[in-house]
């Protein structure tokens, strides 16, 4: 298990593998990458920044990590997660699952999105052609979050 | 007490992080947002919509109402916004 909480991008094929170099019990690999999005609404994003609670970050990753592992039949796993300043197209956040079969490497990767937008202790801040302001909460994240229980 | 503050609300109040003397009678977060906001403007803006307070007792999620001493290291922040 990888969990990362870092300024640095990341290459998801260096990444995937990494998880499977020298596996071939692997049938399934599922990944995640969110990206930077230019438009939000009606505005035009010029720059994003992720802010985060470093002694909290990884540590919280570290759990919704091994709930997926209880949960699933994944056999191994990679979060990273960046912070600091980015623009649009660049890669924020990247979950990898592997698992036997299919449905678990699926399944465990949307868990751990649905669980990260919540419970991650990172905030984006948004730059936009009328000025800086920092993204609300979703309330539907919340709810996501509530399907898994 | 050690307490930090991130994002938003670290903008409103203006620092990152600060040592407070926690009061005799405060015991709680909750009591500790109070006896903040009693400290300036820049506090009471910061907590003014408390469902949009979250906070941690030494790196743990807590609500309002969890116990805090002078040794716990108190962080606030808004709701999580990452991913």
């Amino acid at each position: 298990m990888k969990i990362s909480v870092q300024s640095d991008d990341f290459d998801i094929s260096e990444e995937i593998k990494q998880l499977t170099d020298g596996r071939t019990d692997i049938g399934a690999v599922a990944s995640f990458v969110g990206l930077v999005r230019d438009i939000h609404g009606v505005k035009k994003i010029n720059k994003l920044t992720l802010e985060h609670f470093p002694a909290m970050a990884k540590k919280e990753l570290n759990k919704i990590a091994n709930q997926a592992m209880d949960r699933w039949q994944v056999e191994d796993l990679t979060i990273i997660h960046r912070y600091g300043e980015m623009l649009p197209g660049d890669q924020i956040v990247l979950v990898i699952t592997t698992s036997h079969h299919r449905e678990a490497a699926f399944t465990a990767a949307q868990f751990i999105m649905d669980w990260l937008k919540t419970d991650a202790p990172f905030w984006k801040k948004e730059e936009t052609e009328d000025g800086t302001h920092w993204v609300a909460a979703k309330t539907d994240d919340d709810e996501k979050k509530e399907r898994w229980k | 007490m050690n307490i930090l503050y991130f994002a938003l609300i670290r903008e409103h109040i203006g620092k990152s992080s600060e040592t407070i003397d926690l009061p005799s009678g405060i015991n709680t977060v909750g009591g500790v947002i109070d006896y903040l906001e009693g400290q300036g403007d820049n506090y009471q803006i910061a907590f003014a919509q408390p469902d949009l307070i979250r906070a941690a007792v030494n790196d743990e999620y807590v609500g309002l109402d969890h116990a805090v001493s002078d040794a716990d290291e108190l962080a606030f922040f808004p709701p999580m916004t990452g991913g």
